[in-house]
C-alpha cells in the first residue's frame, strides 16, 4: 500500500520510457512478459519446425532457408541436437513459464485480489529485466563458434561438462532466469497474500489466484536446488572442479584430465528435484485460467472448489517427492523405486480429481461456445491424454520399454502443448476485452481453434506408437533402426501436420494485433458476465487499477439462481 | 511434397512394415512388462472414453440455447466418489501386483552366474563394446592406460585370465534359452543400452557398472539401440543384436576363439 500512497501524491505524467519501458506497473509488465514470451514460443516453434523437416525428410536440403544455416541446406546431427536442447529449453524457461507465471500471473493476480499493483513492483520490474537479460543471453549462444548448447535441455554430465562453450553460456543464462522467477515468485506470494482487499478471505480467491499462488512457492521452493547446480555445473567446466564428473573417464580417444571423484548421478537428482515440480509450474496456471473460463462460460460454480483448491495444495507438495521416477533406469533399486512409483501414483489422484470437478462443472450448466470457452474444453480431454500417458511411465515395469522413447515426448507435449498452450491461447481470447477494451474476433478465433485442434492431435499422437515400437528420442536420423524405418511414414505426416499447426497461428497473431486498434469496443467493463474481482476495473484499467478501494461481498462464481444474472464478488446487490 | 505426404498416408493405414502397438517381444520377462503395459491401455482407453461420453453429452444438452438455464443449485454427485475410489483401488493393484514383482525379479532374483552368459558391455561415443570372458569365465584384467583403436576396453592381454577373452564391437552374441548377466558400464558419457524386442533398457553411466539380466526364447537378428542422448552420433549408435541356437553360439565362440590365436 506504500507504494501506492505514495506514486498517489505525487500524480504526474511519466515519460514514455518510464511509462512502457522501465515500467512498474504490473499490467505493463505482465505485458512486457506476454509479447516477450509470444516471440520465444514461436521461435521455439520455429526450431522444431527445422528439426520436423530432417525427420520428415532426411538429409534433404531445407527449402528455403537451409542453404543459410548449413553448407549442404540440411541440417547437420551437431545442429540438430543444438535446435532440440534449444527448442526444449526456449519453450520450457523462455516462452511457457514466462507466459503462464510472467504475463497470466502479474496481469491478473493484483486484479483479482483488488490490489493496486504487485506487493514490490520494481522488484517486479526488475525480474521481467533479469528474464531479458537471459533470454539475450540464451540467444546469444547461437552465435558460439560450434553452434548453441547441444545437451538437451536437461544437460546431463559429462556429456555436457565436456561439450562446447556453448553450454556455458546456457547455463549463464539459466542463472538469470531462475533468479527471475525466484523475484516473480516472492512477489506473487506477498501481493496475493498481503494486498487483498477488503472482505477477500481465503476462500473468496478464485481459483486462478490458488493456482498462481501454488506455482509462485513451486518456483520458489524448487528453483534453488537447480540454481545451485547449475553453478557447480559451471564451475566444473570453467574451473575444472568435479562436481558430476567421476574418476577414470575416457573421451574422444583420450583419458580426460580431469580431477574425477564426482557422480553424474547428482546433476540428475538436483535436476528433476526442479524439474518435476515444474512440470506442475506448467500446468497449474493452466488448471487457473481453464476453472475461470469454465465457470463463466457455463454459468455455473466450479464443482467442489474446496476440492479443487485442496488438490492443488496437494499436487503442488506431492510434486517435490516424485522426481526420481525420471531417474528409474539409472540403476535405481527396489526400495527406492517402491516409494517413488506410490508417490508417482498417488499425485494422479489429484490430477483426476481437478479434471472431475472440470468436467462436473458442465452437468447443468449453460454451456456458451465462446472461443475460449473452445480452448478450454479442447483442454480437458488433451489434458487427460497427457496424465493418463503419465500412468504408465510411472510404473517401472512399463517404464522399461517406454523410457527415453517418443512415447516419452507424446505424453509431456499432450499436457504442454493441447493442454497448457490451449488453456493460455483461452486465456488471451478471454482477458483480451479486460487488457485493450476491445473484443478479439469471434470468426479468426475460431479458425485458430479448429485448425489448430486438428493438426495438433496429428503431431503428437503417432508419437505414442512410435514410442510403443521403441524409437528413440532425440534421434538426428531414425530410420537406421528397423523399427525406425518401419514408423518413419509417421514422421512425414506429423511434420506435415507440425506445419499447418505453424500457418494456423497466423489468423491468431493478426487478430490479436490488429484487433488492438480496430476489434469491436466492449459494451461494458464486464462483457463476459465474470464474478471475479479484474471486471470492477474498467476495460483496460487505469494505472493503479481501481480509483477507489474495491470490496468483496461473497465467494467467485456466484449465479443467481432464478436467472441468468451474475453476482459479482464486488456486487453487494443480492439476488 | 503431396505425393509423399499420400505415400506416407498409404504406408501408415496399410501399416506397411509395422502393426501397431509393440514390437515383438523375445525375452522371458517381457510378457510381464507388456502384460502391465497392455493393461494400462485399457484402462486408460475405458476412462477416456467415458469422460469423452460424458462430455460431448453435456455439451450437447447443456449448450446455450433459448429458454434453457443453468442449474447453479447446491448439488453433490455420490458416483465420482466411487469413480475416484476405484481408479485408486485399480492403481494400487497395478503397483503391487503387477509393477512391483516384475522389478524386485529384475533386480534382486539375478541367474546363477555359473550357469549364465555373463558379458560386459561398455559403452563409448559411438559404438557398444561387448567384452566375453572366454571358455574360463574370468574377465581379464582392463586398465585406461590400455585403451587404444585396436583395445577399446583396454583389455591386458598379459593377464592369464584375458587370454581367452573375446571383445566385439557393436554385436551382442548370445545364445537362445540361457540367462545372460550384462554388466553395463560407459567410458565417457551416459548412455542408453536398450534391446527393444527384449524389453531391456538400463543406462550406461561412466564411474558404475549396473548389473542386469534377461533370457531369450527366440533366435534372430535384432538391434540394440541406444536411447540416452550421448553426443553427435547418438542416432547412429546402434549395434547388432544376434540370437543364436545354442550349437550356433558355440560355432561363432569357437570363431573368435580362433581368430584370437591367429
Amino acid at each position: 500500500m506504500t507504494h501506492a500512497e505514495h506514486t498517489h501524491s505525487g500524480h504526474h505524467e511519466m515519460p514514455f520510457w518510464r511509462k512502457y519501458i522501465f515500467s512498474i506497473d504490473h499490467k505493463v509488465i505482465g505485458l512486457q512478459y506476454g509479447i516477450t514470451a509470444t516471440f520465444f514460443l514461436l521461435f521455439g516453434f520455429f526450431l522444431m519446425i527445422l528439426m520436423r523437416w530432417q525427420l520428415a525428410y532426411p538429409g534433404v536440403e531445407i527449402p528455403f532457408i537451409g542453404k543459410a544455416l548449413t553448407e549442404t541446406g540440411a541440417l547437420t546431427p551437431d545442429l540438430y541436437n543444438a535446435l532440440g536442447a534449444m527448442h526444449g529449453t526456449i519453450m520450457i524457461f523462455l516462452g511457457v513459464v514466462p507466459m503462464a507465471v510472467g504475463a497470466f500471473g502479474n496481469y491478473l493476480v493484483p486484479l483479482q485480489v483488488g490490489a493496486q499493483d504487485m506487493a514490490f513492483p520494481k522488484l517486479n520490474m526488475m525480474s521481467y529485466w533479469v528474464y531479458f537479460v537471459g533470454g539475450v543471453v540464451m540467444m546469444s549462444s547461437f552465435l558460439m563458434p560450434g553452434g548453441a548448447a547441444a545437451s538437451g535441455w536437461t544437460s546431463y554430465p559429462p556429456l555436457s561438462v565436456t561439450a562446447n562453450n556453448a553450454q556455458t553460456v546456457w547455463l549463464l543464462a539459466m542463472v538469470f532466469l531462475i533468479t527471475s522467477s525466484l523475484l516473480g515468485s516472492i512477489n506473487t506470494i506477498v501481493t496475493a497474500v498481503q494486498l487483498r482487499a477488503k472482505g477477500l478471505s481465503f476462500m473468496r480467491w478464485p481459483v486462478h489466484v490458488w493456482a498462481q499462488v501454488a506455482t509462485a512457492f513451486l518456483l520458489l521452493l524448487a528453483f534453488p536446488p537447480l540454481e545451485g547446480a547449475a553453478v557447480l555445473q559451471l564451475v566444473d567446466r570453467v574451473f575444472g572442479s568435479s562436481f558430476f564428473l567421476p574418476s577414470g573417464l575416457y573421451i574422444d580417444g583420450a583419458k580426460a584430465s580431469v580431477a574425477g571423484g564426482g557422480n553424474p548421478l547428482l546433476w540428475q537428482h538436483l535436476f528433476w528435484f526442479l524439474a518435476h515440480p515444474e512440470v506442475y509450474v506448467l500446468i497449474l496456471p493452466a488448471v487457473g485460467v481453464i476453472s475461470e473460463i469454465i465457470s463463466t462460460n457455463s454459468r455455473k460454480p466450479i464443482y467442489g472448489y474446496k476440492t479443487m483448491v485442496y488438490s492443488i495444495l496437494f499436487l503442488g507438495f506431492m510434486s517435490f517427492v516424485v522426481w526420481a521416477h525420471h531417474m528409474f533406469m539409472t540403476g535405481m533399486g527396489v526400495t527406492l523405486s517402491s516409494f517413488f512409483q506410490a508417490t508417482t501414483m498417488i499425485i494422479s489422484i489429484p490430477s483426476v480429481i481437478i479434471l472431475t470437478t472440470l468436467l462436473l462443472t458442465l452437468w447443468g450448466a449453460s454451456i456458451r461456445f465462446t472461443v475460449p470457452m473452445l480452448f478450454a474444453l479442447a483442454f480437458l480431454p488433451m489434458f487427460a491424454i497427457g496424465g493418463l500417458t503419465g500412468l504408465p511411465l510411472g510404473l517401472t515395469a512399463s517404464d522399461i520399454h517406454l523410457h527415453d522413447t517418443y512415447y516419452v515426448i507424446g505424453h509431456f507435449h499432450y499436457v504442454v502443448a493441447p493442454g497448457t498452450l490451449f488453456a493460455l491461447m483461452g486465456g488471451v481470447y478471454f482477458w483480451y476485452p479486460k487488457i485493450t477494451g476491445r473484443q478479439m474476433n469471434q470468426f479468426l478465433g475460431k479458425l485458430h481453434f479448429w485448425l489448430s485442434f486438428v493438426a495438433i492431435n496429428f503431431v503428437f499422437m503417432p508419437m505414442f506408437l512410435m514410442g510403443s515400437k521403441g524409437v528413440s528420442r532425440r534421434l538426428y536420423d531414425q530410420t537406421g533402426y528397423s523399427h525406425g524405418a518401419a514408423t518413419q511414414s509417421w514422421n512425414v505426416i506429423m511434420s506435415t501436420a507440425a506445419f499447418v499447426l505453424l500457418l494456423a497461428q497466423i489468423p491468431f497473431l493478426y487478430n490479436m494485433f490488429t484487433s488492438w486498434k480496430w476489434g469491436k469496443k466492449v459494451e461494458n467493463d464486464n462483457p463476459w458476465e465474470a464474478t471475479t474481482l479484474e471486471w470492477a476495473a474498467s476495460s483496460p484499467p487505469p494505472h493503479e487499477n481501481f480509483p477507489t478501494p474495491v470490496e468483496v461481498y461473497r465467494e467467485p462464481y456466484s449465479y443467481s439462481p432464478t436467472s441468468r444474472k451474475v453476482r459479482p464478488q464486488f456486487s453487494q446487490q443480492e439476488a | 511434397m503431396m505425393e509423399q505426404l499420400s505415400n506416407a498416408w498409404k504406408n501408415v493405414l496399410d501399416r506397411k512394415g509395422f502393426d501397431y502397438g509393440l514390437p515383438i517381444d523375445i525375452s522371458t520377462h517381457g510378457a510381464a512388462i507388456d502384460r502391465l503395459i497392455t493393461t494400462l491401455h485399457y484402462f486408460m482407453a475405458l476412462l477416456f472414453i467415458g469422460w469423452g461420453i460424458y462430455l460431448v453429452y453435456c455439451l450437447v444438452r447443456f449448450r446455450d440455447r433459448e429458454g434453457h438455464q443453468a442449474d447453479v443449485s447446491e448439488k453433490h454427485f455420490g458416483v465420482p466418489k466411487y469413480l475416484e475410489m476405484g481408479i485408486v483401488i485399480f492403481e494400487a493393484c497395478l503397483l503391487v501386483f503387477f509393477s512391483y514383482p516384475v522389478w524386485a525379479k529384475l533386480k534382486t532374483d539375478f541367474p546363477d552366474r555359473a550357469n549364465s552368459l555373463v558379458v560386459r558391455v561398455v559403452a563409448e561415443q559411438f559404438a557398444w563394446n561387448i567384452h566375453y570372458p572366454g571358455r574360463d569365465g574370468k574377465f581379464g584384467k582392463t586398465s585406461i592406460d590400455l585403451i587404444d583403436g585396436t583395445n577399446p576396453v583396454g583389455l591386458d592381454r598379459e593377464d592369464a585370465d584375458a587370454k581367452d577373452d573375446i571383445v566385439t564391437i557393436n554385436q551382442l552374441v548370445v545364445p537362445v534359452g540361457k540367462p545372460v548377466i550384462v554388466e553395463l558400464s560407459a567410458k565417457d558419457v551416459i548412455h542408453g543400452f536398450f534391446l527393444p524386442v527384449a524389453r531391456v533398457k538400463h543406462d550406461a553411466i561412466p564411474g558404475m557398472t549396473f548389473p542386469l539380466w534377461f533370457e531369450t526364447k527366440e533366435v534372430g537378428e535384432f538391434q540394440i539401440a541406444c536411447a540416452q542422448l550421448c553426443g553427435v552420433g547418438h542416432y547412429k549408435m546402434m549395434g547388432q543384436f544376434l540370437v543364436k541356437t545354442p550349437e550356433d553360439f558355440e560355432q561363432w565362440h569357437l570363431d573368435e576363439e580362433k581368430a584370437l590365436t591367429e
